[in-house]
Formats: C-alpha cells, structure tokens, sequence
C-alpha cells in the first residue's frame, strides 16, 4: 500500500504542475484542441488514480475539475478566466489533499462540497450530482480495464495489489463520466483508454528514486571503475586468453553505467519552472495587468541539488518583477510601452556556468527611493548615500531587512527579500548582478558556477600531468608540431601564434602552472580558449579525447588557487584539475589589458591611421627595419632545407603553393641548414616570403616617418619605440616577386590632410605609409560610406583617393554624393583603380573625380601619386 | 586496519583514543573518532599552483580527497625517500582530507591525567595546530586540532 500510495503522490503531483503550466497556456489560446485534450487526460487520470486507490474526495473533486474540462472540450463552455481560476482552484485543492494524505497516509476529513457546487454550477445543466456519483463510479473504470487491456504485466501487479487493499470495491463496469447515457459512447471510451495509456506509460518510463541511493550507487560505481581498471591492467600483462573479450565487455559497461549514473543526477532547469506561468498568471488575473512571461532554455541541465537551491529564488524574483516591475496596462501605453508586460526567462550554458537571466520590461528599480530607503534604514549616512553612483545604490536591494514595496500585497511580502536570494545563490558559488533602467526595466543576471553540472571537456597533458579544459571555452585547436603548418613564435621571448588574420596572445600551461619540461614532446598543440570577449591560445604537450564530467568543486584549501574550476574523476579513475581559462589568462596577467589593447588598435587601425602595429627585423645589417604588422600574414621560420633554387630565384613549397621568395639583401647568402626567417605577405590567394636576418619585436607606434630614402625598398626612416628604423617599402618587394602584384589594389592623395578610401586593408596600409612619407597626415575609410560618415562628424580633408570597387558604397556613388553636397564640393577627389579602360577613366572624371590613378602600374605609384597630389594641392590652391 | 575502542576506557576520566602516526619522528595523535580511513596513497594527483601544503588528490572511492603533506605543513624538511608514506582520511566541514604521514602507529587511549597544554615556547605553526600534548609511555604526542590543521589559505 505505502509503496502504491508513494508512486501516486509523486506521480500526481507532477500531473498537477503540468496541468498548471498547461492551463495557463490554454486560457491564453483556447482553440488549441491539443493542449486542452492533454489537461483532460491528466485530471482524467488523476480522478482514475484516486477512484482505484479508494481516495473519494480527491475523486470527486478532480472529477468535478474534469467536468468542466469536458465542457470545454465539447464547445458546450466558454474559456472564461473565471472558469480556468475555478479548475486552478480544484488544482489548489487536490494539492492540499494530497499534502495531508502525504502526512497522515490519509484523507482527511472534511468536504469539498462548497468548491464541487461552485464548479458544477459553472458547468450546469448537467453537472449537478457529479461528486456523489464519482466516489463509487470510479474505481471501477480503471481497474478492470487494465485488466482486461494488453497489460498483462500490470494486470498481474494489479490483481495482487487489489488483494492486498480491501477497501478498493472491486466493482462491475461502470459509467466513466458522469452523464448516465455516457458509458457506451464512443468518445468517453477513448477518454478512458487514454488515461490509462498514460498511466501505464508514466508507470513504466519513471520511477522516483532516493538522492541517496543514487549517491550509493555513484560510490560504489567508481568502486567498479577501479576494479575494472585493475583487471584490465592484469589482463595486459598477460598473453591472449579467454578473459579478453569479456572484459572488454566489462569496460564498456562499466562506462555505460557511469555515464547513466551520472545522468540521473541531473535536472533540466524547467523542472524549476514549471510554477511560474500559474504564478504570473495568478498575479496578473489579481492585479489586473497583462503579463506574458517567456522561457527560454528550459532544456538546461543542473545538478538536482543546485536546482532545489535556485527554485525559491527564481520564484521570488518572477514574482517580483510581476508585482512591482511591470506597471499596469494604462500606465504602459501612456509610457509608449505595448499594453502587456514581458516577464522572460532566459537560462544558458557559457564558459562554464550556467547563466539564469531574469528581466522584464517594467518600470525599472527607483535609485532614489532606494537611496533614501537605504539612508532610514541606518544602511548608509546620508552623505555616503549621495555619493554613491546609481548601479552602487541598486545593490541595497540585496542587503537584509530591505523591501521598497510599500504597498504588501498578497504576492509580494511574504517574508523572502533579496537578501535571501543572494544568500541562497551565493551558497551555491554563484553571484548575482542587477541592472535597471529607469521606464525600461530590470534585469538580474545570475551566474552559478557549474559546481556538479556535467560538462564536456577537452583532457590535455602538460609535462606529464593531464588537465581538463571545458570545451565550453575551447573554440579551436591548432597543431604547432613540428611539421605542422601553423608554428609558435617569439616574438621578444614571448609567444606568440599568427592565426589566420590576427596574431594570437599564448598562455603557456607549463610556464603558468610552473611545471618542468618532460621528455621531448613539447608545445604541441595551442587551445584557442575564449573567455568573454577575450581570446587567447593555450600551449599545451598533447591534446587526449574529450570526456563528459562532472565538475566537483574543490576543496576549500584550493580556493584561493586561480587556475581551476574544480576538479573530477576521469573514466579511468584518476582525478583530474579543471583548468579556468578565465583564471589562467587572469593569472598570466594583464590579458585584459592585452586585449584592449588589441581592441584599440583595430579600431584606431580601421578608422585612423595615426597609429599602427610594426614588427621589427633585422635583414642586411644591424639597423632595426620596420614593416607595418597589418601588411605581414604570417612570420615564419622555414628550414633552410626546405628552400628550392630555381633559375636564380628561390621558392619554397608553401600550402600546397610554391610560394617565391624575395631577400631583403640582394646580397643575401641563403642558408644550407638551419632556419630562415621569412615574412609572409598574402593578398587575394598570393603569397610571397621576404627573407629576413631576424623578427625582432612588434611595437606600437604613430606612424610617422621621417624622411623619404633613395635607397629601393626603404620609404624612409621612423622612430619606433624611441629609435630609429628604416620602414620597408613593402611594395618594393611585393613587385619583385609578383609584378603584378598591385593589379587589385589601390592609391591616394595630396594636400595636409588625405583620406584614403579602399576597403582593402593591404592597401590602405600600403598607401598609408606612402602618403606619410610625402608629409600627409591620412585618415582611412573602408569604403564610400565610412568616409562619408567622416564628413558627418564634420571632418575636412585637403584631398580624397578613392578606390573604385567597393561594397557599401562604390568609389562613383561616394563622388558623386560628394559633389552634390555643399561640405566637401571642392576637395580634390583622386581615383585609384585597376580598372584602367578608357570608359572607366570617364566614368570617374564624370562622377567628379579630378585624377584617375591605375593601381596596376605599382612601380610608378608612388610617383604618379605624389604628381597627382601636388598637382591637385595647386589646383586648390589657384581655385582658392 | 582496525580500530577498537573500548567505551568502559573511555567512560572513566574522559579518556580519549587517539590514532598516532609520526612525522619526521615525532608522534602525533588524531582523536579516533575523526579519523575515517587509513590507506596507502597510490596515484596522488598533484595540483600545480595549489598551497604548497597540499600535495595532491586522491580518488578514494569515488571521492576526491585532498592529501595534505604534514611534513610541508609543518615546516619539517622533505622526506628523503619520496614514495612511501600513509595517508590518515579525516573530514573537516564536510570536505575530506587525507594527511601524508610517515608511518601510522597505533591507536591508543590516553587518560586527560596525562593532557598538557601546548609548550608556550613552541613554534608558531605547530602552536596553532597543535590541541595538547600528551605525555605517552613512547614519548610525547602531539595530538592535533583538525580544523585548524586544515585551514590552509591560499598561497603561492
């Protein structure tokens, strides 16, 4: 009996958290047969449940829920919100019942009569004497059909249990529904037979276990794990034997069963959820506003125990911003917002924990009346209140014995704050931020560590030790080995790895952990971890499988240790730290900082050319030479076995491309054995590689440079981080390997100030330095529009180059938009394009170009460049 | 390993039992009732970064241990032969720690007669984990405060 009841309790009450989220959605879309067919099935087979277990009150009140059901269903009811508050309140009931019947192992006495009058008058006519007839009509339904239905497991189960309980009347075959006409009729039939699918199915597909047995069952699974281990490492040493195949059997299962093991600890989030719709509708039916609430990610799994920890919370804060954030209809529309209210539920994995954000669209948290609040609470002194910022005031919310409502409704009030919340989070390991703007809304985000949460995670070794990275943070995994084609750097001693079009800070896992190189294998392989808006590269020997884990936390001793998120126990049984990418970038130090820098420099890069990334070398000589970093794709250090000679020029077998290779010194002697150091310039599929002695550094700097050089090859000279270097005419080099190199590319201007117009990067920072060079001061734009935003922010130029082919806005539309408009009508425009022909030449001058340069005739660039310039600069200076 | 206790011992002038182990030759005692486990560390997980008290992790059946090295903790010089060593499980604030002793010796149970406060001369760090001092047939026994012995903060 006990064991029956207890699967009915648990059952039940799942039914009836269902049922509240599926009514609500039902009031809210009432044509939807769908839903509407479900909510019956479950009260049908709650009222089922209880008739066979010899529950009459609880009978008779589902049965009074299920009448209405019914009417809705057969159109003879309206979905009235009173009718759907009318079943919410059956649903209340049958709660209570149950709650009592958990305790006492009975019904209690009482009657329900007054809510079944108040139900069946709802439903009249035919409603009235539903409850009498109920408590007798019902056991007999289920029971025998079972019996006679293809379960003949259950049907056996049923039989004994029938025995067992006497009190159960086994009666004859009955009316299922209350309408004496009912029983033959088809539809109430199929009613019945579903119920008891459902049964049935529910039966068989879960069970409710113990927490505790589960965390037996996990010991004593790890305890297996471990045999396993040791029978296989027996099995190892000794020669083929029968042993084998079933010990291989052994292992998989082993797994297998840890894996489930571990899986049956974990919940999806909505499982927490699964209250709020009712809440939020129950709130917004009292105060009369209209309240959607969206739920996101409800498929998120946490750990049972982490779940219980975070239900009453979320609740809470629902509940909050359903009763304080979102105003009422009137006051909305008169705000400009749309009359309902938005309530949404937003739960995520993301490096590592799983983040719950909860915001509406209300009327934001009230700084003042929190400050002041907080100034009569004896929180803060008045003088300190007003001189705190806004976000600093928000967090008074979270202190103890703190509520701004001054009005205690029925929802709010009930004696939890958000202190509460906090408290309850914080045990967890996680925080909570808040952010709210006033007429707008408030947000609290909260962050919760994924303590017991499963993760996948990429298991790497460093000097012999294994360590585990969630694959959560991992975005790529580069090879650096030996004849891979990606290889670390140095660059100053500190590591680096060119990735594509960005040049990627490393952490190295050894030298961050301080561990001693082992064996010879080493730095093998480059993590690309992303931790917010930061990504970086973690050197690491050997990269193994990746594992699903939990993540347990570690002991409090190893708090205060930044590098790890916790730590677990592998397949195999061993344990294994969880690195924290975000700690381990932390700890190597001014990542942040790094980054922002990085940040900067593509922005002052894209817009401004005033100051720029170099990379330093060495070639023909001592002097430092300088290149602009944007121009370089690669550095790379080939074996000098490698390079091939042939007919006088040298190449190399580059991705899968022979890739010409031009010296820095036409006297350069190259090299038998060793390495060579060669930059790799790219553009629209072309490589070519400039040897050079030695890559020195990579600086940031203004790019001015000084003085033009005779000398091919050098546009001039620049203090760089204080001396002075020869900047490398990269075009000079570009041409020796490819002379048409420049074919696609593009020039400039003439005057103080020049703005350059090209969307391709390689020659924005081509022409750049050229331009610096002849005494220009350039600004760069990406295409037509970026330049005329420029005109927007009021910027004036003495001369506009523009390119021809662009995206956004063409060099044509851009001339054309300049000369039409009052601002810039008389700055000289340059045109620079490989389209060459005749037409286009026209076309430009048409759309109010003064010059037309062609990109392809790279050797006379720079001279045809500053001929135009000048030229146009004394036009200007004649129209003036 | 097995433990009696005899509860007629420990009824009479609040007798305690203590498991004793040494640690670079000196006698140490943890009350009996902490101590949960005695084994032979195989595998230890080392936690590069972690306190240099911590030596690593064990996997006690399923459970993740902390081993704590007594002879780092302390401040006694390494132990020359490295390897060998047992490991006395004890649980502070719900956590498992397992500590790496030389040589685990015996229980016995000590009369209060016997009980000292700690010597006001004594080191720092043995002052602070140290509960009392008993004065034993084999010489004096350290016995040692659990949670204090564990509250190891962060450190480089």
């Amino acid at each position: 009996m006990d064991d029956l009841l207890q699967e009915f309790l648990a059952e039940t009450t799942e039914s009836l958290s269902v049922l509240d989220v599926e009514l609500v959605r039902f009031e809210r879309d009432s044509s939807d047969a769908t839903i509407l067919s479900n909510i019956f099935r479950l009260m049908h087979t709650i009222k089922g449940t209880c008739g066979f277990l010899g529950l009459p009150r609880l009978g008779s009140v589902a049965h009074a829920g299920e009448n209405i059901l019914g009417k809705f269903r057969d159109g003879e009811l309206a979905v009235t919100p009173l009718a759907v508050t009318l079943i919410l309140r059956a649903i209340d009931r049958i709660r209570e019942l149950l709650a009592e019947l958990e305790t006492a192992g009975a019904e209690p006495a009482g009657s329900d009569a007054e809510l079944i009058d108040e139900i069946n008058g709802l439903a009249a006519p035919s409603g009235g004497p539903a409850h009498v007839e109920i408590a007798e009509a019902e056991p007999a339904s289920t029971l025998p059909n079972i019996g006679d239905g293809g379960f003949p497991v259950a049907a056996e189960l049923l039989a004994e249990i029938a025995q067992s309980l006497e009190p159960v009347p086994a009666a004859a075959p009955a009316p299922e529904l209350p309408a004496p006409a009912a029983p033959r009729e088809p539809a109430s039939r199929e009613t019945a037979k579903e119920g008891e699918a459902r049964e049935a199915a529910s039966a068989t597909s879960s069970i409710r276990v113990n927490v505790d047995t589960i965390e037996n069952l996990m010991t004593l699974i790890s305890e297996l794990v471990l045999t396993r281990n040791q029978l296989l490492q027996m099995q190892r040493a000794q020669k083929e034997n029968d042993f084998k195949v079933p010990l291989q059997r052994l292992s998989h299962i082993t797994s297998d069963l840890q894996d489930g093991v571990t899986r049956m600890r974990m919940q999806p989030i909505g499982n927490a959820w699964n209250k709020l719709p009712r809440i939020v509708r129950d709130l917004a039916v009292e105060t009369g506003k209209k309240i959607e609430l969206k739920m996101l990610g409800a498929e998120t799994e946490l750990d049972r125990q982490v779940l219980e920890m975070i239900k009453d919370p979320l609740t809470h804060m629902v509940r909050n911003s359903a009763d304080h954030g979102i105003e009422d209809g009137l006051k909305r529309l008169a705000a400009g917002k749309p009359e309902t209210g938005t309530i949404a539920l937003d739960a995520y994995h993301e490096s590592g924990h799983i983040f719950i954000r909860i915001a509406d669209d209300g009327r934001g948290l009230d700084v003042e009346r929190i400050r002041q609040k907080a100034i009569t609470n004896g929180l803060a002194t008045e003088a300190a209140a007003a001189a705190m910022s806004d976000q600093q005031v928000l967090q008074f919310i979270f202190r103890a014995g703190f509520s701004t409502a001054e009005k205690v409704t029925s929802v709010s009030g009930r004696g939890v704050g958000m202190d509460v919340v906090r408290t309850n989070i914080e045990r967890i390991g996680g925080t909570i931020e808040l952010s709210s703007v006033a007429g707008r809304g408030t947000t609290f985000l909260i962050k919760i560590p994924l303590t017991l949460a499963i993760v996948s995670a990429l298991i790497v070794e460093v000097s012999g030790q294994r360590f585990a990275i969630p694959q959560l943070n991992v975005t790529e995994l580069v090879s650096v080995a030996e004849r891979a084609e990606a290889r670390l750097e140095t660059i100053n001693s500190t590591p680096v790895l060119r990735l594509r079009d960005r040049l990627l800070p490393l952490i190295s896992l050894r030298a961050a952990l301080h561990l001693q190189p082992q064996g010879t294998s080493h730095d093998n392989f480059v993590i690309v971890a992303q931790v917010g808006g930061s990504t970086f590269g973690i050197v690491v020997d050997r990269v193994f499988d990746t594992e699903e884990i939990v993540v347990k936390p570690v002991a409090p001793v190893l708090r205060g240790t930044p590098y790890y998120v916790g730590n677990t126990i592998l397949g195999d049984g061993s344990v294994i730290m969880i690195l924290d990418p975000n700690g381990l970038s932390a700890a190597a130090g001014q990542m942040e900082g790094l980054d922002q820098a990085a940040a900067q420099e593509r922005s002052a890069l894209a817009a401004h050319a005033d100051l720029a990334s170099f990379l330093l070398f060495r070639a023909s000589g001592k002097e430092l030479k300088a290149i602009p970093l944007e121009l370089v794709s690669r550095i790379e250090s080939l074996a000098a076995a490698s390079i091939e000679h042939v007919g006088g020029r040298q190449v190399v077998q580059y991705r899968e491309h022979l890739m010409p290779l031009v010296p820095f010194d036409p006297a350069h002697v190259w090299k038998d054995q060793g390495h060579q150091d060669v930059l790799v310039f790219s553009d629209n599929g072309r490589s070519m590689g400039l040897a050079v002695d030695e890559v020195v550094d990579i600086v940031r700097e203004r790019m001015a440079v000084e003085l033009s050089s005779a000398r091919p090859g050098l546009l001039g000279s620049a203090i760089i981080a204080g001396k002075a270097v020869d900047v490398v005419d990269a075009a000079y080099f570009l041409t020796q390997a490819f002379s048409d190199w420049f074919e696609v590319t593009a020039l400039h201007a003439a005057a103080k100030r020049a703005l350059l117009v090209d969307d391709s990067p390689f020659f924005r920072n081509l022409v750049a330095p050229l331009l610096t060079s002849a005494n220009w001061q350039v600004t760069t734009a990406s295409d037509g529009a970026e330049a005329l935003k420029l005109r927007e922010a009021g910027q004036n130029f003495d001369v506009i180059i523009s390119d021809i082919e662009m995206p956004n806005l063409d060099g044509l539309a851009l001339a054309c938009a300049i000369r039409n408009d009052e601002r810039w009508r008389t700055v000289p425009m340059i045109a620079l394009s490989s389209h060459t022909e005749e037409a286009d030449i026209n076309a430009g001058r048409e759309a109010g170009f003064d010059d037309y340069l062609a990109k392809s005739d790279q050797t006379r660039l720079p001279e045809n460049l500053a001929r135009a310039m000048r030229a146009t600069a004394s036009n200007q200076r004649r129209a003036s | 390993m097995t433990m009696h206790t005899n509860p007629a011992e420990l009824a009479e002038s609040e007798a305690k039992s203590f498991v004793t182990f040494k640690v670079a030759d000196q006698l140490f005692g943890v009350p009996v009732t902490e101590v949960q486990d005695i084994l032979a560390p195989d595998a230890i997980a080392p936690v590069p970064g972690g306190p240099a008290d911590v030596c690593g992790l064990i996997n006690l059946r399923g459970r993740i241990v902390t081993v704590i090295d007594m002879r780092t903790r302390l401040s006694l010089p390494p132990q020359d032969h490295a390897g060998k060593g047992m490991c006395v499980t004890v649980e502070s604030r719900g956590d498992a720690y397992t500590l790496l002793v030389d040589a685990v010796g015996d229980v016995i149970t000590l009369s209060s007669d016997l009980r000292e406060g700690n010597p006001a001369t004594l080191d720092a760090v043995w002052r602070e984990v140290a509960d009392a001092v008993y004065r034993t047939d084999q010489g004096l026994l350290v016995s040692l405060h659990i949670d204090r012995l564990l509250a190891i903060g962060p450190k480089s």
